[in-house]
């Protein structure tokens, strides 16, 4: 009984790494891992918002976590993936490519492991997180995709936006 | 139970269609009240409405039909003239069968006053009817006849061959073929062969037979029964022969010899020897006297039915939901790209053996792209014939006598483009019959005909169709239209603008000059809309408004919302699409190309200076710019507009996928596309590109004003 109660309990995660620092999402939200491919960019929209690609004839939008994680953006390398998930958005179900570093393992976390975002500290918006994991090698942040999306999120595209083309012009 | 409901859906469908066609036949009618072919058909539409009206128990649309059909009927035999009234009623039968239809599914119920008084008025319009067709004529027994509209019509020869005492027995043979033609189209051809000269003939009796060819609904059993009190006496030879070789639509049309034949009128020997001499068949055997001329008449007749049965086969389709179509669209827009694909690879590898099926793979597919697009093809006067009414009824409740002409009804759309355009074209319309063409009595005193025009036309040109709404009223009010935008802040009080900008100040949310609100238009959220959604259907809306002369109004849309032609350019690292549409024409950008030395932004076209929108900083791009830019001049909407690029790379037929949701602020993008290589290349949207070039100019002026200010103090 016991033995079925933590099988059902215990949840997988991806972990990834951006600036040497550990995350990790649901399992259940990503579809796919990919190698970096050529972003195509979006013009006049945010810097986080790095554009489409071509994930096998649809055209699947790309952000940069780093950017939304308000971290600086670097130069691509060998082992920039893209993690494709799927979000939901305004209530409609989307696929998204989420630029990492580099992606590390698929992971078996029991709940119990899993304190609630910490309130300071962090230096990250905790809207963006769902919980700390705690590990033999130490913590790591799980994210709440979902939110990095947001109505909230979007909206203030538009004020980024409008303070992006007063910059450029 | 659930087979019921889809039969009754079905007759629904069917319904609405035959509802649609009354619609546009009465508006044909009213235009020209001597169409016989239209009367004709009116009556077809009604008698079938009612006739599977009463099929699926919906007796009270078959009753409330009854009624209409029986007047018509009077029409059909010029007992009585087509009226303003009858026309009237009919349009509200219309409406009130709609109503009828749909009344479980919208909730509003058909008001059954108001189809008593129609009912009551109708009487009214032919006395004699209650004693003359009260009793309801034949309804079709044939259980499929309404599902299957050409699978269960069938075309019958009757012969029939009177006996001498027929009058005898008192039969009116009129009355029985009249009988016949109220199961369908029937031609009858009578034979005099055997009518003696005058003084031999005896009065009382009968020396004619027919021949009778009926196309039907109504089944053999229908027939019989009409014959079924003379068939004793009488030679009675029905056949059907739809079922024949003749009638197999991929047959050629049936020649008149094979008829004869077929009908034994004429042996296959003497056939052979006549046709053998090169002359009209018909006419060489009646010469010869081996038949007489009315043998002749009648095959002719049923070769004509005949011919125009085949013609109904041929037509025939089939109904498709469009969301399978739109799934053959999706998988056809990947075959499309991978074909794009496939061929880049065949060309860069150079191998000879894999080039040949690659190109004939290529041809395929343009082939079977073709014709997958034509399939959701459409003619817009589907469209058109809804606004007859809609002009009809609304200069009806204004008092305004207005005229609707319609050309290129025939030009094919695609069927998206169509279904969203019906909105924005019955607010132009309506526009126009509310605030453009002018009370009868206004018009006369400004010398116009009292009859106001509104044409509605639609056009091929180039990768789009333009369709025009064309009024000859009092045109737009340009100084009232500049005085109201700024009342209402729209453009700054000290502004200077050209016509052609005051009249684009209508499609400003929040705008409308009527001062009167009437329940037809003028609430203000007209133009917006219907300038936002033709922008959504990817298209251009263009104004012409002269006063006292009437306005124009020209939306141009894409043939189809699936597949572009586009120009493919490079700027910076990525490479673009430009809607082939748009543009005029490509040229460098060398030195002597500019219009002043000093003016970098303008260049020289023709003799016309063209202002410049330079990409990389609509973009934002701040690498270096190649020593040699190309520009691309489009025209957006009469704006002639140099795009600069780094460099044009060609022609480019693409597929247009969505951005997505996330990417629905992107303005100056309308799509995306799957290159050859992989690669993504986004398709420009131009009016937003000159949008935000104008935005962009706009705040650096007013930066540059603030700096000098700020340097002045």
């Amino acid at each position: 009984m016991d033995q079925v109660g933590d099988i059902v309990q215990t949840d997988q995660y991806l972990t990834f790494t951006l600036a040497e620092e550990t995350f990790a999402v649901e399992i259940v939200k990503v579809r796919e891992v990919i190698d970096y491919v050529h972003v195509t960019r979006v013009p006049r929209m945010p810097s986080f918002l790095c554009g489409v690609i071509n994930l096998r004839g649809s055209v699947v939008p790309v952000i940069d976590l780093r950017l939304i994680l308000g971290m600086p953006s670097i130069e691509k390398t060998v082992d920039t993936c893209v993690i494709i998930a799927e979000v939901v958005m305004d209530g409609d179900a989307l696929h998204l490519g989420m630029l990492a570093d580099s992606v590390q393992e698929v992971i078996d976390i029991d709940p119990s492991q899993i304190d609630p975002p910490p309130k300071l500290g962090s230096m990250l918006d905790t809207e963006f997180i769902r919980g700390m994991g705690k590990r033999e090698e130490g913590f790591f942040i799980i994210l709440n995709i979902d939110s990095v999306l947001s109505g909230d999120e979007m909206a203030s595209v538009e004020a980024i936006k409008a303070a992006a083309s007063r910059a450029s012009a | 139970m659930d087979g019921n409901d889809k039969h009754l859906e079905t007759f629904r469908q069917e319904a609405d269609e035959l509802l649609g066609e009354i619609e546009t036949v009465i508006l044909l009618i009213e235009e020209n009240p001597e169409d016989d072919d239209a009367i004709n058909r009116l009556f077809r539409s009604v008698h079938t409405l009612k006739g599977s009206g009463g099929m699926f128990g919906l007796t009270d649309i078959a009753n409330f039909s009854h009624g209409l059909e029986s007047v018509l009927d009077k029409v059909r035999s010029k007992k009585l003239a087509i009226s303003r009234e009858l026309i009237d009623l009919t349009l509200a039968y219309r409406d009130q069968v709609g109503l009828m239809l749909h009344a479980g599914e919208s909730g509003v119920a058909p008001d059954a006053a108001r189809v008593e008084e129609i009912v009551t008025r109708l009487r009214a319009l032919s006395p004699s009817s209650e004693t003359m067709s009260d009793a309801p004529s034949p309804i079709p027994s044939a259980p499929a006849a309404l599902s299957l509209p050409h699978g269960s019509v069938v075309t019958y020869r009757v012969r029939f061959n009177s006996h001498p005492s027929l009058f005898v027995t008192g039969t009116e043979p009129a009355l029985l073929l009249d009988e016949l033609r109220s199961l369908g189209e029937c031609a009858v051809v009578a034979h005099f062969d055997d009518v003696p000269a005058l003084e031999d003939t005896d009065p009382e009796t009968c020396h004619l037979n027919w021949d009778i060819v009926l196309t039907t609904a109504s089944g053999l059993d229908a027939i019989r029964d009409v014959f079924v009190f003379v068939e004793d006496i009488c030679k009675i030879d029905i056949e059907d022969i739809s079922s024949d070789a003749i009638l197999d639509p991929d047959a050629p049309q049936p020649r008149l010899g094979d008829i004869l034949v077929h009908r034994g009128d004429v042996a296959p020997a003497d056939l052979h020897d006549q046709l053998n001499r090169q002359s009209r068949l018909g006419e060489l055997l009646v010469e010869s006297g081996r038949i007489s001329s009315t043998k002749v008449i009648s095959a002719l007749s049923e070769q004509q039915t005949v011919a125009r049965q085949q013609l109904a086969t041929k037509n025939d389709s089939v109904r498709v939901p469009s969301d399978k179509l739109d799934a053959l669209i999706n998988l056809l827009g990947e075959l499309v790209t991978n074909q794009a694909r496939l061929s880049q690879i065949a060309r860069n590898t150079g191998d000879m053996v894999l080039a040949v099926p690659v190109e004939e793979a290529d041809r395929l597919t343009d082939e079977l792209r073709d014709i997958v697009l034509n399939i959701r093809m459409m003619p817009i006067g589907t469209t058109f014939s809804r606004f007859k009414r809609l002009v009809r009824d609304l200069s009806g409740e204004l008092d305004k006598q207005i005229e609707l002409v319609t050309e290129g009804a025939e030009t094919e759309l695609d069927k998206t483009v169509i279904d969203r355009l019906a909105d924005p074209l019955v607010h132009l319309i309506r526009n126009s019959i509310d605030h453009g063409v002018e009370h009868p009595d206004e018009r006369i005193a400004a010398g116009k005909p009292a009859k106001g025009t509104i044409k509605l036309t639609a056009v091929h040109k180039g990768a789009s169709v333009v369709i025009s709404i064309i009024d000859d009223g009092k045109g737009l009010d340009k100084v009232a239209i500049l005085k109201k935008a700024k009342e209402k802040g729209l453009v700054p009080p000290d502004v200077n603008l050209s016509d052609k900008e005051i009249l684009a100040l209508i499609f400003l949310p929040g705008f409308s000059t009527a001062t009167k609100v009437t329940d037809v238009s003028g609430r203000g959220v007209g133009m917006d809309v219907v300038k936002r959604e033709i922008d959504s259907l990817r298209g251009s809306i263009d104004i012409q408004s002269e006063t006292g002369t009437g306005t124009r109004i020209d939306l141009a849309l894409p043939l189809t919302l699936a597949i572009i032609e586009g120009l493919l350019v490079h700027v910076g690292e990525d490479r673009y699409v430009i809607p082939l549409s748009a543009i005029e024409e490509c040229l460098e950008l060398t030195a002597d190309r500019f219009a002043t030395t000093s003016a970098r932004n303008m260049i020289q076209v023709r003799g016309t200076p063209v202002p410049l929108v330079r990409l990389r900083d609509i973009f934002g791009l701040t690498d270096p710019r190649p020593p040699l830019e190309q520009a691309v001049v489009v025209d957006v909407g009469q704006l002639r507009v140099g795009l600069v690029v780094d460099q044009v790379i060609g022609n480019h037929q693409t597929v247009i996928k969505s951005l997505g949701k996330l990417y629905r602020k992107a303005d100056c993008i309308s799509g995306a596309t799957i290159m050859g290589d992989g690669n993504v290349a986004l398709i420009l949207d131009l009016a937003g590109i000159i949008r935000n070039a104008k935005s962009d100019e706009a705040s650096a002026i007013i930066r540059n004003t603030e700096a000098r200010r700020s340097a002045l103090v």
